[in-house]
């Protein structure tokens, strides 16, 4: 058993046991704090694969930003601690549906697709270099610069929207 | 792999924990005694000669003070909130190159305890973990005060993160690499702060409000939040947050000294002497050391100079003068180093600090008139 293989086993648990904390916690600031944790292995799941850019982005963009961010409004909100009465009934029964077929079908693909020879073993070790860092800004500059481009003036309608929503009107000198 | 790689692993990242600790502690003495000859006084001189032994006796008084959990704490995050602020910068350091290499036992032993490739991302990402201790001790001790600090700094940290990211982007894009040797290695000629004069100086505006030190200090103000976050800690839990905020304000002055004071180098005059580092490895810490210590004075009388900025102000200097000021010197860093490439001619990078130093004025022309206009307007 190589060493890989052990930090992935450790991993996929820990992984695993803070996704179901963060389902099963009662307490919203607990659960914020499982989903860090949880962002925290999927990084060192990327750093196993050999990219550590995809990595450290995880964790400063997700771990570092989105959550500082959850986490403050959980607690300027106050909401702490959910009622254990829920405002929707529905929701629960239709929720464990929806999460019975997602497995089914994961079950279903794994077994029907995996081969044992296709897997793969390796990394590409060519993703650690900085040159890979390289190539990649440039397909994301060149090939992808559309999309990349829209995706940037979504965020600053959305920016913009958050901005709008929350300006308090200033009030006239007639009224 | 064999086991002395792992040997070397776990004594450089030990003995750089050490270096840390054994620094926060002097630092603590280096701050009061600096302080106390700003303000006329003298300091502590008690213990030992010229009060070298303070740290020893503080330490020992934190260990034997009673430790107190208040009643309705939530307990486990509040154990764990000291542990999350003081981890972060630790291995903050992990990255930073305190200097070239030397042969011991016939085998290389590099000074840094990683070399990866993507070091100013690892510094973004940690320092962006960095925050949960501070805001998780502030919600864990139910108390409205250590609320209002977390949020505070949370609040703080966030914003003054976007213009410490584009600073590290000028660092890169001078470095033209994203990793920190390499970054080093470029300052061979001509330190990056001279390119970017306006870079390092936001830089360090931005890490004194990233690591909460005055004028900054919001989230622990005891005028008005007795002291913030960690109201209720006490004994070496409190130790614990004291010793994370000293370490970050180490490690920090590291990394400015890195990206913009050309690291562990020599000063540029010593260029190719006996005093430069490629002739004698052991000479890299002691630069480095030197220039933590400047920077650690600046930070200091800092400190002794100024007043707290009231918070309402902290947020649209950050919001509202750092962060278009460091867009634009990113802008500026990168047309220049473009221009210079494609033109070939390498007299238009110093167009750069030129330029930068003009955007610098023109922000403090802004403030200036802002200031005026609130003293005199109506509120």
């Amino acid at each position: 058993m190589n060493s890989d293989l052990i930090v992935f086993l450790v991993l996929a648990i820990v992984s695993i046991a803070t996704a179901l904390g963060m389902v099963f916690s009662r307490n919203a600031v607990y659960s914020a704090l499982f989903l860090v944790l949880n962002f925290v292995t999927v990084a060192v799941f990327y750093l196993l694969l050999g990219a550590p850019f995809i990595a450290m982005s995880q964790i400063t963009v997700y771990a570092g930003a989105i959550m500082v961010l959850f986490l403050f409004v959980i607690m300027l909100l106050g909401a702490d601690s959910i009622s254990s009465t829920s405002d929707l009934p529905w929701q629960k029964p239709l929720a464990f549906t929806l999460a019975l077929v997602l497995v089914v079908e994961s079950i279903y693909l794994i077994v029907s697709r995996a081969q044992m020879d296709r897997v793969i073993t390796e990394p590409d070790t060519s993703i650690n270099t900085v040159e890979n860092l390289r190539e990649m800004a440039i397909t994301l500059y060149s090939q992808y610069l559309l999309p990349f481009e829209v995706t940037s003036i979504l965020l600053l309608v959305a920016m913009v929207g958050a901005i709008v929503l929350t300006k308090q009107e200033k009030v006239g000198k007639g009224s | 792999m064999d086991w002395t790689i792992w040997l070397e692993w776990v004594l450089k990242g030990f003995i750089l924990c050490l270096i840390l600790l054994t620094g926060f502690a002097y630092l603590t003495l280096y701050e009061r005694r600096a302080l106390a000859r700003m303000q006329i006084r003298v300091g502590p001189n008690r213990a030992g000669p010229q009060g070298l032994l303070q740290p020893i006796a503080d330490a020992v008084k934190l260990i034997f003070k009673e430790e107190l959990t208040p009643g309705r704490v939530y307990k486990v995050v509040f154990i764990l909130a000291p542990v999350l602020t003081v981890v972060p910068s630790l291995i903050l350091a992990a990255v930073i190159p305190l200097g070239t290499s030397f042969t011991m036992f016939g085998r290389e032993i590099a000074l840094h305890v990683a070399d990866i490739n993507v070091g100013v991302l690892y510094l973004m990402s940690i320092a962006s973990i960095a925050v949960y201790g501070i805001v998780l001790a502030g919600w864990s001790s139910n108390n409205k005060y250590a609320m209002l600090g977390g949020i505070r700094s949370s609040a703080q940290m966030i914003s003054y993160e976007l213009s410490l990211g584009l600073c590290f982007v000028i660092a890169i894009l001078l470095g033209n690499s994203m990793n920190l040797n390499d970054i080093v290695n470029a300052q061979k000629d001509v330190w990056f702060a001279v390119i970017q004069p306006a870079g390092a100086l936001v830089f360090m505006i931005v890490t004194l409000a990233e690591v909460n030190r005055a004028p900054f200090d919001m989230p622990e103000a005891e005028q008005e939040l007795t002291a913030g976050y960690h109201s209720e800690y006490s004994g070496m839990k409190f130790a614990l947050f004291f010793m994370a905020e000293y370490q970050k304000m180490i490690v920090i002055c590291m990394i400015a000294a890195t990206l913009f004071f050309g690291g562990y180098r020599e000063f540029w005059f010593l260029k190719d002497t006996f005093l430069s580092v490629d002739r004698f490895w052991f000479l890299g810490p002691i630069y480095l050391l030197l220039k933590v210590v400047v920077l650690l004075f600046f930070m200091i009388w800092i400190r002794a100079t100024w007043p707290r900025i009231r918070y309402d102000r902290l947020m649209a200097f950050g919001w509202k003068v750092l962060l278009p000021l460091s867009l634009i010197l990113a802008f500026i860093t990168a047309t220049g180093i473009l221009l210079a490439q494609e033109l070939n001619n390498q007299m238009i990078i110093w167009g750069i600090p030129v330029l930068s130093i003009l955007c610098v004025l023109v922000a403090v022309a802004f403030i200036y008139r802002d200031l005026r206009r609130k003293s005199h307007g109506r509120v």
